[in-house]
């Protein structure tokens, strides 16, 4: 039984930053139907910066509003000067619509390789802010810490933050205007542009936090955020890359599925772990849980 | 290349094989393996184009049937004892059956979840191997092509032996693999990539289509994962994800639609981080620009390939001559 | 007044010229109703008009300021609103947030609301579906709200394109009726595209008549109905 619930928090835990990740990959998606593995990298950088802070200063919260910060101008840089720039090139052909991925890729690796030449690629370690150590509930030591209940709390403030300003704002109606029906938001006077600038801006933001709060208690290196790429990916893919509420769900599902999968079958297999729950959820949602028919060939 | 017959096409493929073997005996040992890679990466870059330049598909795993690919070899070889070119057989055959079995799932899957599907079997493949002894854990299983048959002499090295196997494997697979895409089935591709609906309408079979070409790619990165298996190891260090990315790169570097442009983007992966290092050192700059500059130039080089010329160079060379033919009317 | 002037309005999509040398005039307040069979180039038309296509040659002038090469965005701005093809609303928001998206350039947000309930007042159907997901409308319902929507932005030009397609007669009826009886009150200048010519010329000034991208004829719109050469070719009967 405790270990059941250990491992619904743990679950959860891993959840709350598949989520985030996921969330920044579905705002791009929806304004802009392109799948920003990018995403990746402007996280990265935004936590190096935010590891630098952390040197400098020692202070977490600190780093962490700057990461913030620098995450969201990376997204409203590569949404203006990217992006448009590769639609405005925009080419008929097989490789049409592959080609805004496939630049993002590039540009993952770009800011990747600079990632690396400016901070070389040995491991670094970025100090927690509260205490690592597991709780100890009714004499037993449970795999759960502070730093866990600040993962999880961080990502469910971003996710409130975006469910507040998405549903109950004037910006968060023209965002989902424009991502429904972008010709029908300009007819109705929307600046499609700039809103989706504004969308790419919260991306943005979203991957650094998912960035900053997952390295703690883990390794800082170029590549450490691939991982969480792939999996946030999935996570989008398994709630339906449509919805908002479809990539915290598949964040939730995945890294729940994840820990149990960690926790009794074995824990050397969480990569085929992925793989297995990604498969199961398409067998029996094709479209992502929150997926609908009617978009199915984006 | 495109509308020679098929005789002519095959002479050509024996003239070059020929070349290649003049050219081996007169390089050092480094290029040697550097032309087994490029050999090999140059059919790993094939089976993408059967897929996504010509069937329209999008795999951002092929990591994955290399991988496989070479355990199938891998295996056989180990608990059957299998002669070597029955292990590459079976790289051929279980690959093709798995491909096979993803394009049932393609069928189901549109795009991006399909990209995801793959993305996550790249990822969670090679670290099964990990988990059971039987597949060779961490340090992989042993694979390899036996010793350079004795009539050759002693000074035909390993990485020769190496560079001829996958020349020859390669040749004679690239050359089916043109016959195939210059075949009715190369056509249904291309008819299927430009208009699936159009294509439909022609009464051509969608999803068998896809489904074959999935097998057949499958097949072709199962073959050369194999080979990189010989001239590398069978581990789950020699198939990491930006295996799959390095290889999409590569495709969309030489042209995504052609066939012929897979032999330029083998070389320019092979080649960029030679020069890269040139740069470097010349510069004198530190370790870690050194390690990090091929990447910086491959990522680079793609994103300008992507914006300027999606299509491929070749492609937007010809995109050019036809306009200005136009303009002249 | 003339508030819409066009002239010699000439679009092409790709090699196909979807409007050829086509002028007329609409003054201020007037409801022109544009007739014609499929292809003839009515859409072509009104998403010039509201800047969603560049022409390739020729004017158009809203109140004297021309409107080709600007932004949608921007013509809205200026008081112009389109209400696309087949009933453009958005499925996914509610019947308010649809009619709110109407008002979201807007910097008064009292008169929004107050644009808002007069356009209830117009069709009280909507005012009964506030809350409700714009895809559980029924197609009358729909153009209804995206008729409302359109006017939330209190246009002084209102494009519609096709609003009857696909609506028993009945609806057609009242939602023209409430557009004309609108009109009138607010002086609002309208361009109907219709393949629903009859019904179209009863309630408009002006007619123009489109075939295969050109103008066959235009002017007072009873005039065109009762030309019995016209009637037979276009109108049908």
């Amino acid at each position: 039984m405790r270990q059941f619930f250990s491992t619904i928090l743990i679950g959860i835990t891993l959840g709350s930053i598949y989520s985030l990740m996921a969330l920044a990959l579905v705002l791009v998606w929806r304004s802009t139907r392109v799948v920003n593995f990018a995403q990746a990298g402007q996280a990265i950088f935004s936590t190096y910066i935010g590891y630098e802070m952390m040197v400098r200063t020692g202070n977490f919260w600190f780093s962490l509003l700057i990461a913030i910060i620098i995450g969201s101008l990376l997204g409203a840089g590569v949404e203006y000067f990217f992006m448009r720039t590769l639609f405005k090139h925009a080419d008929d052909g097989p490789v049409a619509a592959l080609a805004p991925v496939i630049a993002t890729l590039g540009l993952l690796g770009v800011i990747r390789s600079v990632v690396g030449m400016i901070w070389g690629n040995e491991y670094r370690s970025f100090a927690s802010p509260v205490p690592t150590d597991n709780f100890v509930v009714a004499g037993a030591t449970i795999p759960f810490s502070r730093l866990n209940v600040l993962v999880i709390v961080g990502a469910a403030l971003v996710m409130i933050a975006f469910s507040i300003i998405f549903q109950r704002t004037n910006l968060g109606l023209a965002l989902r205007a424009s991502a429904f029906q972008p010709e029908i938001a300009r007819l109705a006077g929307i600046r499609v542009g700039p809103i989706r600038t504004i969308g790419w801006t919260f991306a943005g933001g979203a991957g650094a936090v998912a960035g900053v709060l997952v390295t703690p208690n883990d390794i800082l290196s170029p590549n450490s955020l691939d991982t969480l790429l792939v999996f946030g990916f999935v996570a989008a893919v398994i709630g339906g890359l449509e919805s908002l509420p479809g990539a915290v769900v598949g964040g939730m599902v995945l890294g729940i599925g994840i820990a149990f999968i960690l926790n009794y079958v074995s824990t050397t297999l969480i990569f085929p772990a992925v793989f297995v729950v990604l498969l199961l959820s398409l067998v029996i949602k094709p479209n992502g849980i929150f997926g609908s028919k009617k978009v199915r060939h984006a | 290349m495109h509308n020679l017959s098929t005789k002519k096409v095959f002479a050509l493929f024996v003239i070059f094989g020929w070349i290649l073997l003049i050219v081996a005996d007169r390089v050092d040992e480094l290029r040697v393996y550097q032309g087994a890679t490029i050999a090999i990466t140059t059919l790993a870059i094939a089976s993408i184009i059967i897929l996504t330049g010509y069937s329209g598909q999008v795999s951002l795993g092929h990591g994955a049937f290399l991988a496989i690919g070479a355990y199938a070899a891998a295996l056989s070889q180990t608990y059957w004892q299998s002669p070597f070119w029955f292990t590459l057989l079976m790289s051929v055959i279980v690959t093709s059956l798995i491909g096979f079995v993803l394009g049932f799932a393609a069928g189901r899957l549109s795009g991006p979840y399909l990209a995801g599907t793959t993305l996550a079997l790249a990822v969670g493949l090679p670290t099964l191997a990990n988990q059971f002894t039987f597949l060779g854990g961490e340090t992989g299983l042993v694979y390899d092509a036996g010793n350079p048959p004795a009539r050759f002499g002693e000074d035909f090295t390993l990485y020769k032996w190496f560079f001829w196997i996958s020349a020859f494997v390669v040749l004679i697979a690239m050359f089916l693999i043109r016959n195939l895409l210059h075949s009715r089935y190369g056509r249904t591709w291309k008819a299927l990539r430009a208009n699936p609906t159009a294509a439909q309408l022609c009464g051509i079979n969608v999803a068998q289509s896809k489904i074959l070409a999935f097998t057949i790619s499958a097949g072709a990165a199962g073959l050369s994962g194999a080979l990189l298996g010989m001239i590398s190891i069978v581990a789950p260090s020699a198939f990491p994800l930006s295996l799959s990315f390095t290889l999409i790169t590569g495709a969309v570097l030489a042209g995504v639609t052609s066939l012929a442009g897979s032999m330029l983007g083998a070389v320019i992966l092979v080649v960029i981080p030679e020069i890269a290092e040139v740069i470097s050192t010349s510069l004198g700059e530190s370790e870690k620009v050194i390690s990090n500059l091929p990447g910086f130039i491959v990522s680079v080089l793609l994103i300008l390939t992507v914006l300027f010329s999606p299509n491929g160079p070749a492609e937007s060379i010809r995109k050019r001559r036809e306009h200005h033919q136009k303009a002249k009317h | 007044m003339t508030a819409l002037l066009i002239n010699k309005l000439t679009v092409d999509h790709g090699a196909i010229r979807a409007l050829s040398d086509v002028s007329f005039e609409v003054p201020e307040g007037k409801l022109a109703a544009v007739i014609g069979s499929n292809g003839a180039g009515k859409t072509t038309l009104l998403r010039t008009l509201s800047g969603l296509k560049s022409p390739t040659s020729g004017t158009a002038r809203w109140n004297d300021r021309s409107m080709v090469g600007v932004k949608p965005e921007d013509l809205v701005r200026r008081g112009i609103s389109h209400v696309s093809e087949g009933k453009s609303v958005i499925p996914e928001l509610t019947v308010k947030e649809n009619l709110l998206v109407g008002g979201l350039w807007r910097n008064d947000k009292s008169d929004t609301a107050q644009a808002i309930n007069e356009v209830v007042e117009l069709f009280p159907r909507l005012g009964e579906r506030m809350s409700q997901s714009a895809n559980t409308l029924s197609g009358g319902e729909r153009q209804m709200l995206a008729i409302g929507r359109a006017l939330v932005s209190r246009p002084k030009l209102l494009l519609l394109d096709e609003p009857s397609l696909g609506l028993a007669p009945l609806i057609i009826e009242q939602i023209f009726t409430a557009i004309n009886d609108l009109r009138k009150r607010l002086n609002m200048t309208v361009v109907l595209v219709e393949q629903n010519a009859i019904s179209a010329l009863e309630i408009a000034d002006i007619g123009v008549i489109l075939n295969l991208g050109e103008l066959v004829a235009s002017g007072p719109a009873q005039d065109l109905m009762n030309d019995p050469a016209l009637r037979s070719a276009y109108l049908g009967y």
